[in-house]
């Protein structure tokens, strides 16, 4: 009875929803696209970064992806565009603009 | 074989728990539930059952706990009586959402105020919405055979809901009364190990448990629960028709005393039906056709069994142990008239509210409802509708 | 009751008139009888008047309420009838058993009127005579037995004597003390009993 998220939505009926409503299956959040929410769009400007990995802990969804000590694109998939990652880039590397990018 | 043994409502229940060995019973003590905690942390450290026991500082973290440890994978119970049933009672809805399978032993006792230590079915009444299945009983012996059924309920697959066990405060939870017990081999055949599907402590099965669900989908859950309440009627019944292979005792949603030509009929839940049974038998011997209906299984509530049980009778007296203060009588007497009503059952129903607090039901007082209820049919006495048994006047 | 006795004991809180309930239930029981013994709880106090109660009968018991017409009343302390109507509805046919050092005369004299037979017994002196202390419990429990006869001397000795040797495991020294309180209470009821019935005769 594991949980197959991606066959309910809005639409499902009641006899197909989870007994308790509960989810038999983990890191679901993977599947929803919530950088859809978008109004703000993060820019990486690749040249300015020096790696200083400042960006990747404070982001609240998770969406700056690290690997071997390097951080790559944004995982736009997942990016609500909140900022908080341009504002604590000590080098410009990251600029908002406006709209969902 | 049958054990012949004499004990207490409460020690029947702890007695029940032993041979259950559940695996972790969170508690708080509250009179007169007390008892049970206390046998069973006798029977843990005397090292009879490996029952894990926490003692937590309130029943809100007695049943909380129960929850989490439920949820976890571990078979699970508590118990408690009237203010420490209050106090768990966000918690009593949480279980029955998140379709924990968990059991709670209940010894009636009033609510406050006035405080008073005595019986009434105001707490267990209290929780009736809750989404528990609750189950009543008339002595000790019903007390244990319930709590047995419990968990084969409760976990039942078309069920997972959690169940309440009710005896009345005193009445039999102090009295020692005869008792027949089974083997405990027999009951560890009959209860089985509990086996969930999922559960939290299962690693590399991750689940989560009561996730937020927004609008779009709280309301088919809802319903979800529901049908798992109505389904755990057949269960009940299934349950007891294996009960009685073992144990020789039948058991149904209610039980039925001297009904079948009854005219009269009294409609109670808990120990006072004992009593009644008394009355109905001197009033046979009188010549009167009266009898007894007693609500075993009040969650899920068998309206329709219970309209069709009384269909062929005169009048029906429905006693609450219990004041709804709704200004129009007790929960029995609002929900078997709405059953009676929707299943166009048309006969006098009379609701009286007796044993308030512990104030006591004698079998004299149950000869006088069915002689008002006599009364009324024959003689077309006008009968307060909605009345107080014994109240001093 | 039709096939059994009811009995209404009357007691101080912390006298184990409550106690002494229960142990009448646990001995009818094991001599394959059907039984009750309850309390009526309150807010339960050192001193405080209490109420427990017993059926006993061949038959199965159903009724659950408390007992308004006893077979017999066992009044485990005797200041209670200053306070406490302790023959309210107790049967004519009945008797009452009060532990007191007074004559039964006296007694008698403060019971309402009541009409049925009086017993008395000083349970207070055989106590301090068998175990050193004011115990009432057993000699009130043998005086009862004795005079409602729910069963036999010898099954209810033999009875009481497992019971307190389960009991008193840890502490074996007691239970001489209290077979010898059963034993005395009985020789004196037996007496009183026989002393009434050759009265009747006279």
């Amino acid at each position: 009875m594991r949980t197959d998220i991606t066959k309910i939505n809005e639409k499902t009926p009641h006899q197909e929803l989870t007994e308790g409503l509960m989810i038999f299956a983990g890191g679901t959040s993977k599947l929803f696209r919530t950088g859809e929410w978008r109004t703000n769009t993060p820019v990486f400007h690749e040249e300015k970064c020096k790696q200083c990995l400042l960006c990747a802990p404070v982001c609240p969804d998770s969406s700056i992806p690290v690997k071997e000590g390097r951080r790559l694109a944004f995982d736009m998939d997942h990016c609500k565009g909140c900022g908080i990652c341009a504002n604590v880039c000590p080098f410009d590397a990251i600029e908002m603009k406006e709209g969902n990018l | 074989m049958a054990i012949k043994e004499r004990m207490s409502g409460n020690e029947a229940v702890s007695y029940a728990i032993r041979q259950i060995n559940p695996d972790v019973m969170p508690a708080f003590p509250i009179t007169p539930s007390t008892e049970i905690p206390q046998i069973v942390s006798t029977y843990i450290a005397n090292g009879e059952i490996d029952t894990e026991f926490i003692p937590v500082e309130s029943e809100h973290s007695a049943m909380s706990a129960t929850i989490g440890a439920e949820a976890a994978g571990a078979r699970s119970l508590t118990a408690t009586s009237s203010a420490g049933l209050a106090l768990m009672w966000e918690e009593l809805l949480l279980a029955a959402s998140n379709r924990l399978p968990l059991a709670l032993a209940l010894v009636n006792r009033t609510l406050s105020g006035p405080i008073n230590i005595n019986c009434d079915h105001s707490d267990g009444m209290g929780a009736r919405d809750t989404g528990w299945i609750q189950i009543y009983a008339e002595n000790n012996q019903e007390a244990y055979d319930n709590f047995l059924q419990a968990y084969p309920i409760a976990e039942n697959p078309n069920v997972h809901l959690p169940i309440m066990i009710c005896q009345d405060g005193f009445i039999t939870s102090h009295a020692v009364e005869n008792i027949e017990l089974l083997e405990d081999e027999t009951v560890r055949e009959f209860v089985g190990e509990y086996q969930p599907e999922e559960y939290l402590l299962n690693p590399g099965k991750p689940i989560a448990v009561g996730p937020y669900s927004v609008s779009n989908y709280a309301m088919e859950g809802k319903k979800n629960q529901e049908i798992a309440l109505e389904n755990a009627k057949q269960v009940i019944l299934d349950v007891a028709e294996k009960f009685r292979a073992v144990s020789g005792r039948g058991y149904g949603l209610f039980e039925e005393y001297k009904t079948e030509d009854a005219e009269y009929i009294m409609l109670m839940i808990g120990s006072a039906a004992g009593t009644a049974k008394q009355a109905v038998d001197d009033l046979r011997d009188q010549g009167k056709k009266v009898g007894v209906l007693k609500l075993r299984v009040f969650r899920p509530f068998p309206a329709k069994e219970i309209a069709e049980a009384l269909r062929h009778a005169k009048a029906v007296a429905i006693l609450d142990r219990c004041e709804s203060y709704n200004g129009n009588g007790g929960p029995l007497g609002g929900e078997v008239s709405a059953a009676l009503f929707r299943n166009k059952v048309m006969i006098e129903a009379v609701n009286y509210i007796y044993g308030l607090a512990g104030r006591d039901f004698t079998v004299s007082d149950a000869c006088d409802i069915f002689g008002e209820l006599e009364d009324m049919v024959q003689n077309g006495k006008e009968v307060e509708q909605y009345q107080y048994v014994r109240l001093r006047k | 009751m039709k096939n059994g006795i009811e009995i209404r004991w009357h007691g101080r809180g912390g006298q184990g008139a409550k106690t002494a309930a229960l142990l009448l239930a646990d001995v009818a029981f094991k001599t394959g009888q059907n039984v009750q013994g309850f309390p009526e709880y309150g807010p339960e106090r050192m001193g405080a008047p209490i109420t427990a109660y017993n059926r006993i009968s061949a038959d199965k018991i159903r009724v659950h309420s408390n007992i308004y017409h006893p077979d017999y009343v066992v009044v485990v302390d005797e200041t209670l009838l200053d306070s406490v109507d302790v023959t309210a509805g107790l049967k004519k046919t009945g008797a009452i058993i009060v532990n007191t050092a007074k004559a039964k005369e006296e007694i008698a004299g403060r019971l309402n009127g009541y009409e049925g037979r009086v017993f008395t017994i000083d349970a207070r002196k055989i106590s301090m005579e068998t175990l050193g202390k004011n115990f009432p419990n057993s000699p009130m429990l043998a005086a009862t037995v004795a005079v409602s006869g729910v069963m036999p001397r010898e099954k209810f000795i033999t009875e009481m004597r497992a019971s307190y040797e389960h009991k008193f495991a840890k502490k074996p020294e007691v239970i001489d003390g209290n077979m010898k309180a059963l034993e005395l209470a009985f020789d004196h009821l037996e007496k009183a009993i026989k002393s009434e019935k050759m009265s009747l005769t006279a």
